[in-house]
């Protein structure tokens, strides 16, 4: 394994009265595609979100890139080069496929040559660069997501269940992109609940239960050994496909 | 601002019921006017009516327009936007009286540069209230809005009474500039001059405003802001740096509207910002929270709605807002053009 790009030690997080992450521990390691997979409610997506800060750790350490950015606003860990893709897919509806890039361009106007690039890969958000983001289908929604995150480089990819409720002919233009990401070296932490695609892109896997981590190591090996994936995830990968 | 290469887009094209349904809340305002029209009959009385609740509209909608993205922004209630209004008025009419001598001179240069540094001082005075307001009142209680209900009406009562205190506890009467006084006659209608500006300088700040918001990335993140916050600030912006700014924007033109007002009415009283909160609350509500095109289509409708009815009936105008926001909730129940989604 790599060097970590991003580290958890020991990170509990609370949403009001409940105690959703009880001691994460989970290492990221960089240029690689790292699965979180777990059953629902284990706390995959409140792990994403201590990660940008819309949910601040009480106790624990997150080291990114060489520094704790637990006391780091969310403005400033996204400015560090952290992307992040939530699972509601968080565009603004209100504004144009083209604001949204615009938007999401941090450092200045949108990169023409990155631009093309994703209009290769998502080519819908070239035909409805000028419409309004809410008027777009559930899976042009989820691509311009993704683009939004993928407009400039980043460090560390954080992507929140990409292929949710997508028919299956997005679902495998969403595992293209990603793929592209990867090859292209980026650092991607992703929550999936569809095995095939999880299977096709991951490289390493943590699987969450109860708020922690209970299981660390290659996708190689999970994918393979049927008896650890119904032990850890209570079903098979094969039979979920 | 388009960062996009060539192409060639395709759309498919909405029916005419679903454009019209789009397009409704604007469709109000031309609609109110002609329902104006055949109500009142004269055409002279309807044209004086239509330009005096067109100017109202536009002074309601400055004074608006910064609470609407406060809310949107921060989901923070302001009761205190009052203060501001009522600060802007006292401020910029003491200014007004203090160049006395421009202002009485027949000369519309001296004129209008009193009233530009009326305004002037009346915004950078709201600004920096707002800019304190925010600070020492609002910021303490985020999140929580009964509190806020409560701290922001205990900030506007606060004001008021150093109002009283600064200016004294009676209604200051005033007179408009010399070149702002009287009226033009077109088509047999009398048409107060101050109004006629009013409408016009309502209008440039509106398109300001619009393009700053559509062709500005400030505007992009203080409309995305007011959609999501949460994104906003995961694509790297400080959504707290914008909302002072935008609070202390709101401030400023909520004393520009003061300063108007008391133009408009000739009189100004430390509670003239309460009282006008009703009005501007309502125009809130029904151009949809967060939406600077709803607050202006809203104040527009307020303006002419009271207007036609204070000449038609003259006990029903107290009544007619009211009756119109129960109208316009019960077709959209969020309001005609909301940005926020209930919560």
């Amino acid at each position: 394994m790599s060097e970590p790009l991003l580290t958890l030690s020991g990170v509990y997080t609370d949403i009001d009265q409940y105690h959703i992450l009880q001691g994460v521990d989970l290492t990221v390691p960089r240029g690689a595609v790292t699965m979180l997979l777990g059953r629902n409610g284990v706390g995959k997506t409140t792990t994403l979100r201590t990660i940008i800060g819309h949910w601040k750790a009480k106790a624990g350490s997150i080291m990114y890139d060489g520094q704790d950015i637990v006391a780091m606003a969310t403005p400033a860990r996204a400015r560090a080069g952290i992307g992040f893709v939530p699972e509601d897919m968080g565009i603004f509806a209100d504004l144009t496929v083209e604001e949204n890039m615009i938007l999401a361009a941090v450092s200045g106007a949108p990169d023409p040559a990155r631009l093309d690039w994703l209009f290769g890969v998502f080519p819908p958000l070239k035909t409805f660069w000028n419409s309004q983001a809410g008027t777009l289908s559930g899976g042009q929604k989820q691509m311009l997501s993704i683009a939004r995150a993928m407009i400039e480089d980043r460090k560390l990819y954080l992507i929140d269940e990409p292929t949710k409720g997508l028919a299956p002919a997005i679902v495998s233009t969403m595992a293209g992109a990603l793929r592209d990401l990867k090859e292209q070296g980026a650092t991607i932490l992703l929550v999936e609940q569809n095995f095939a695609v999880a299977k096709a892109l991951g490289d390493h896997v943590a699987v969450m239960e109860d708020g922690k981590i209970i299981w660390t190591g290659d996708m190689a090996t999970l994918s393979t050994d049927a008896a650890l994936q119904e032990r850890l995830m209570g079903l098979s990968m094969e039979a979920a496909q | 601002m388009t960062a996009a290469p060539d192409h060639t887009p395709t759309f498919a094209r909405l029916s005419v019921g679903e454009q019209l349904a789009k397009m409704m809340p604007v469709l109000l305002v031309p609609l109110l006017v002609v329902l104006g029209f055949l109500a009142i009959g004269a055409p002279s009385s309807w044209l004086t009516l239509t330009v005096s609740g067109l100017a109202m509209g536009m002074m309601i909608f400055i004074m608006a327009s910064g609470l609407t993205l406060v809310f949107g922004l921060m989901d923070v209630i302001n009761f205190g936007h009052g203060a501001f209004i009522s600060v802007g008025a006292f401020v910029g009419i003491s200014v007004l009286l203090a160049l006395a001598g421009w202002t009485e001179a027949p000369s519309l240069i001296l004129n209008v540069l009193a009233v530009m540094l009326a305004v002037i001082a009346a915004m950078i005075v709201t600004g920096a209230l707002g800019w304190g307001f925010e600070r020492i009142i609002v910021r303490p209680v985020y999140g929580a809005h009964l509190k806020q209900i409560l701290v922001t009406v205990g900030g506007l009562i606060v004001i008021e009474q150093l109002i009283h205190v600064v200016w004294g506890p009676e209604e200051i009467f005033l007179t408009r500039p010399e070149m702002l006084k009287g009226a033009v006659t077109f088509a047999g209608a009398a048409i107060e001059k101050y109004r006629l500006l009013a409408v016009v300088f309502g209008l440039i700040l509106f398109v300001a405003m619009r393009l700053v918001f559509r062709r500005t990335k400030v505007g992009l993140i203080v409309r995305a802001g007011v959609e999501n916050g949460e994104m906003v600030e995961a694509l790297g912006y400080r959504l707290r740096v914008v909302f002072i700014g935008v609070f202390i924007a709101g401030s400023a033109l909520a004393g520009l509207g003061g300063v108007m007002w008391g133009l408009y009415q000739e009189v100004i009283t430390a509670g003239m910002g309460e009282e006008m909160m009703i009005l501007v609350f309502i125009v809130v509500i029904i151009g949809g929270l967060g939406s600077v095109e709803g607050a202006f289509i809203g104040a527009l409708l307020v303006g002419l709605l009271q207007n036609y009815v204070a000449f038609l009936a003259p006990k029903l105008a107290l009544v007619s807002n009211i009756g119109l926001m129960t109208a316009i909730l019960m077709w959209r129940p969020q309001g005609m053009m909301p940005v926020v989604k209930a919560k």
